[in-house]
């Protein structure tokens, strides 16, 4: 065999050996999070790490088995795997079992599976093979077909519901802005956020206009504030724009600024119609309310038991914070707190590091693929881990909202193991096939 | 078109969170100690392994206090399920709607951490309900000590235990709030020796404060040092039988060992059950002990301070013959144009002005100690006298506070020269205008301990050791370094002559304490009447036993119970029979003095005209 054709030679195995480190780590993690002297056996299943411990078996062997998958069979299984992947999130919404009030899980045996978790590798293999097969994104179709494929499992999921799943397709965002979206969509999408953001923290407040006893919510004053800066904005036009130029600009700066007041508005609307315990998450996100044995408990102790852990940790097993069970899912959403407990600032930042590079490494070889395919699925896999670090380790760290999503490889659960693994086989299987496209 | 550049954008986006988070957790893991306070501030208990009090007890060794274990009945609130709330309500004898009332409570509380449910079950109760308590899941016993005392007696010098206060918590790093301390008596006075030393242990809680074990096994603990016993020379025996006789009595008695200070017995009355100060009724009887007229909560034994009587006159004796302006065969008229006195036949010499307690003779003895002649001005001659004279008397332990090891001993008080000045102006007093002192009358007062120490000053013929109630801490075989030996400012050959003049007073006719004689043992006494201006007069006797090799000095009081002969010399003398023999040959005197209540006389009693005792 020549050596294009050997696979093994050919695997990118900086990414494998930080696969294996991370799923390593993530183990003795859940093992420690989970660690009861009296039950220490590595595979007793009763305990979660015993559980864990099958679950990585399962996982290595899948993963090993779709390396020997071909990239020619993966590219023409992306609609149908899509597909079935759709099939069962339809069936779990009718015959699922109901876990803390999301009908998400398929019971097997002993085990749950979660099909949301695989929506990950399904959607972004379908997205990866529908861009491909595009010359550019400009074309509205073209637009409206990538929007559905996302937001199907998206609506799907969001029945369960699962909201902290579903919102990891925001990854695909990046995706198609990689692909040719255009850059304003984001940029008015970051625009939004801080819109939001900068509404709910005005609505607290209730201000007075100056000289009278008016007074009026902070929504309309954020309103008030926009419209004086968008006539700052036209008096600037006016003088130091040239005068064929104003007019577009004029237009601008008034859609801007009845799109904003709209915007804010309805966001007002929409919070007020939110779910209480949503509300609360998100006052407490922006600092609103203090709510220590509430919806901010969780993140207090979270970063307490980061923060306990010092410079260099409390060691394996010594984590006292998370091993006593104050920190609320710390096997699962919050298992970033005992790394930082028991690892210290060293271990995390490691921990931190390592996504870093798993997601670096994904777009490099994202970089060097002749396949369209090959390379807008890497890029699929590094969006998704990027979000995924970001939203839980940032939650963990209390710089993003509690949204329950697992840190890859680390959080304890099979099916989001094995979806990972997948994810990642799929592409350390297509790029061991990048020579062979020399041909 | 070519979007290649735009995935550093996304490299970006990868660089920057990394970077964010690595700040944040440099700054919640190594800058910020908040975090990790607070982590240790919730899952780390420190707790307080209590040392068991230091025990009480007599010259014998029995035991005056002692440690009983108690239980209090615990409830956890959450694990309480499928509660019987009348099977408990009967097995621990609270009202039905009290077992709601409290579990309401304890809910409130904190469902997760055990609360109070009963406080200190005895140890007998317990014995009945800890079979049945394991039917309420819940539900536990958490044991702990409380002091008790097996002979019921001695309140007043052993003190009690109670909750610290705030102010002492405060002033004192070592009190923490919940802690006990001792209050009053030996309690209080040896409480560092008897409270031990603290011990702590750091453990490790869970969210449900459920402790899962030692802290860094356990490298920052400390043991707990038990108390230290205290040995006392108390005389169980002679303290309950003096107890006994008190009883329906007011005053007291001091017992000493005249050949060591050692306190024998100490008892005041109206006393009560030192018991009553224990645990869950110790309010409610504290209360009640203090509401009482008739002060039960009063240590008349350290600090009631009254006029000596007549037992000073021994003291006045010696200082007169010292100074020389008597000698052993000085006699005087009873003038009872001077001074009050009973009719006796004219004392010949001091023995007998000792023994017939002669008040005209001591207005006398007196008159030449105060008027020396050092000056031709009366008032200045006065003056002189009576400074020397105040010097010798401090000497015989008068006038200051006895270093006896306990707290808020009085010290009663020697008038001098400065008292007087202040009163009447510098030379505008004479002999006249003080002359009461010579009796014991006047501004003389004296604590009964006082009055015991005088009784061993005159058993040990010139000398006294500070009283004092502990021999040794810790261990039986400890000395007690603090106790010094003090001379009087008379020389010894002074009191064999006032010691025969004490055996006349018990054992020869004409002696006004006959009452006070032992079968087969010498006894020596002088009683005293101190004037009361309230009603009936105090009778005191002081005595030591046996003449020759004494063995006891003590001195009674009894308040408004009129001649010191009456009842003062009976119960010195069945307190000191029983002490030296350990037996009571006389029962139907000893049934006498416990029959009388004095305090039911008392209400009467109707005062008669004045008149002058011995």
């Amino acid at each position: 065999m020549s050596q294009r054709d050997s696979i093994i030679r050919n695997l990118d195995w900086p990414l494998v050996v930080m696969y294996l480190l991370l799923m390593a780590m993530g183990w003795a993690n859940i093992y420690s999070a989970a660690y009861d002297p009296d039950h220490a056996n590595l595979f007793d299943r009763a305990r979660e790490y015993g559980a864990q411990s099958v679950w990585i078996v399962v996982s290595l062997l899948i993963g090993a088995g779709m390396l020997l998958v071909r990239g020619e069979f993966i590219r023409n299984l992306a609609y149908p795997t899509y597909l079935v992947v759709l099939f069962l999130l339809v069936l779990v919404l009718l015959i699922g079992r109901e876990v803390n009030g999301a009908k998400a899980w398929f019971g097997v045996g002993g085990f749950g599976i979660q099909p949301a978790e695989f929506s990950k590798f399904a959607t972004a293999l379908a997205l990866s093979k529908y861009l491909s097969g595009l010359k550019t994104l400009k074309e509205t179709r073209a637009r409206v077909v990538s929007a559905i494929l996302i937001l199907l499992p998206v609506g799907l999921i969001m029945l369960q519901p699962d909201t902290g799943t579903a919102l990891v397709s925001g990854a695909f965002v990046l995706v198609l802005y990689r692909e040719g979206l255009s850059g304003n969509i984001l940029l008015i999408a970051i625009m939004a956020a801080i819109l939001v953001v900068l509404s709910l923290i005005m609505k607290e407040s209730i201000y007075t206009l100056p000289f009278t006893d008016i007074q009026f919510h902070g929504q309309y004053f954020l309103i008030g504030m926009l419209a004086v800066f968008t006539l700052l904005g036209f008096l600037f036009v006016n003088k130091f724009v040239f005068k064929h130029r104003r007019k577009r600009i004029y237009a601008y700066l008034l859609i801007g600024l009845l799109g904003s007041s709209a915007f804010i508005a309805s966001v007002d609307q929409l919070i007020d119609h939110m779910p209480a315990h949503q509300q609360t998450r998100i006052r407490v996100l922006l600092g609103l309310e203090h709510d220590p044995r509430g919806y901010g408990y969780n993140v207090e102790q979270s970063k307490t038991a980061i923060g306990s852990g010092g410079f260099t940790g409390k060691g394996f097993l010594k984590g006292t914070f998370t091993k006593y069970k104050y920190v609320p899912m710390q096997s699962t959403d919050f298992i970033f707190c005992t790394v930082g407990e028991e690892w210290g600032f060293l271990g995390s930042t490691a921990v931190v590091l390592l996504f870093g590079g798993l997601i670096l490494r994904c777009i490099q070889i994202s970089d060097r693929q002749r396949s369209r395919f090959t390379r807008i699925y890497a890029y699929c896999v590094a969006s998704i881990f990027f979000l995924h670090l970001m939203i839980n380790v940032g939650m963990a760290i209390g710089l993003a909202p509690v949204i329950g999503i697992p840190l890859p490889f680390f959080s304890y659960g099979g099916s989001s193991l094995i979806g990972f693994t997948v994810l990642l086989a799929i592409l350390v299987r297509l790029d061991a096939e990048r020579l062979e496209h020399l041909r | 078109m070519n979007f290649n550049d735009r995935k550093y954008v996304l490299i970006a986006a990868v660089v920057f969170i990394c970077a964010v988070f690595i700040m944040r957790l440099f700054w919640i893991q190594v800058v910020d100690q908040g975090w990790a306070a607070r982590a240790a501030d919730i899952s780390e208990r420190k707790i307080t392994v209590y040392p068991s009090r230091g025990l009480i007890l007599d010259r014998h060794g029995e035991l005056l206090v002692a440690n009983t274990p108690v239980y209090d009945i615990m409830v956890v609130p959450r694990e309480v399920k499928n509660l019987d709330t009348l099977g408990l309500s009967e097995l621990l004898h609270v009202p039905m709607d009290q077992v709601r009332e409290r579990l309401r409570k304890a809910r409130d509380y904190s469902v997760w951490k055990p609360s109070e449910f009963e406080k200190q079950v005895t140890a007998e109760q317990y014995a009945a309900i800890s079979v049945h308590l394991y039917k309420y899941p819940g539900f536990y016993a958490q044991s702990r000590t409380l002091r008790t005392y097996p002979p019921h007696v001695g309140a007043h010098m052993l003190g009690y235990i109670s909750e610290v206060g705030a102010r002492k918590v405060e002033q004192d790093p070592y009190y923490k709030p919940g802690d006990v301390i001792g209050v009053g008596g030996l309690e209080s006075y040896y409480e560092t020796a008897l409270r031990g030393k603290r011990g702590v242990k750091y453990v490790v809680v869970d969210v449900h404060n459920n402790v899962q074990g030692p802290f860094q096994e356990g490298r920052y603990d400390t043991l707990a040092h038990a108390g230290k016993n205290l040995y006392t020379s108390i005389d169980l025996k002679m303290q309950e039988l003096g107890e006994r006789l008190m009883r329906n009595k007011k005053g007291s008695i001091v017992a000493l060992d005249p050949r060591t200070g050692e306190v024998l017995a100490l008892v005041s009355s109206p006393t009560y059950d030192p018991e009553l100060l224990v645990g869950r009724v110790r309010n409610t009887n504290y209360r009640v002990l203090q509401q009482d007229p008739l002060t039960p909560l009063f240590d008349r034994a350290l600090q009631a301070q009254y006029p000596p009587g007549s037992i000073f006159k021994l003291a006045q004796a010696a200082i007169a013959l010292q100074e020389g302006v008597i000698t052993l065969n000085t006699s005087f008229a009873c003038n009872k144009a001077l001074v009050g006195c009973h009719n006796h036949p004219t004392a010949a010499n001091v023995e007998q002005a000792v023994q017939f307690s002669c008040n005209p003779y001591f207005y006398q003895v007196f008159k030449r100690e105060i008027e020396q002649g050092a000056s031709k001005n009366r008032f200045e001659d006065a003056a002189l006298g009576l400074a020397k004279w105040k010097v010798a008397m401090e000497s015989f332990g008068l006038g200051h506070q006895p270093r006896l090891d306990l707290p808020s001993v009085k010290g009663g008080s020697i008038p001098g020269v400065a008292f007087y000045n202040r009163i009447y102006g510098e030379k505008a007093w004479s002999f006249s205008t003080i002359y009461s002192l010579s009796i014991g009358q006047g501004e003389v007062l004296v604590s009964p301990v006082q009055m015991a120490n005088l009784a061993a000053i005159f058993a040990n013929r010139g000398y006294y050791y500070d009283p004092h109630l502990v021999r040794a801490i810790g261990h039986p075989d400890s000395l007690n370094t603090q106790v010094q030996r003090h001379h009087t400012l008379v020389d010894d050959q002074w009191f064999p002559p006032l010691v025969e003049g004490m055996r006349r007073v018990v054992n020869e006719p004409g002696g006004t304490a006959r009452a006070a004689r032992i079968p087969g043992i010498t006894v020596c006494g002088k009683t005293g009447t101190a004037e009361n201006p309230h009603g009936k007069d105090h009778a005191v006797f002081v005595a030591f036993a046996p003449m020759e090799d004494p063995k006891v000095a003590i001195a009674v009081y009894v308040e408004n119970s009129g001649f010191g002969g009456t009842w003062a010399a009976p119960i010195a003398s069945l307190c000191m029979e029983q002490y030296l023999t350990d037996t009571i040959t006389r029962p139907e005197l000893m049934q006498r003095m416990l029959d009388a209540n004095l305090i039911a006389e008392e209400k009467n009693y109707v005062k008669p005209a004045k008149r002058r005792r011995p």
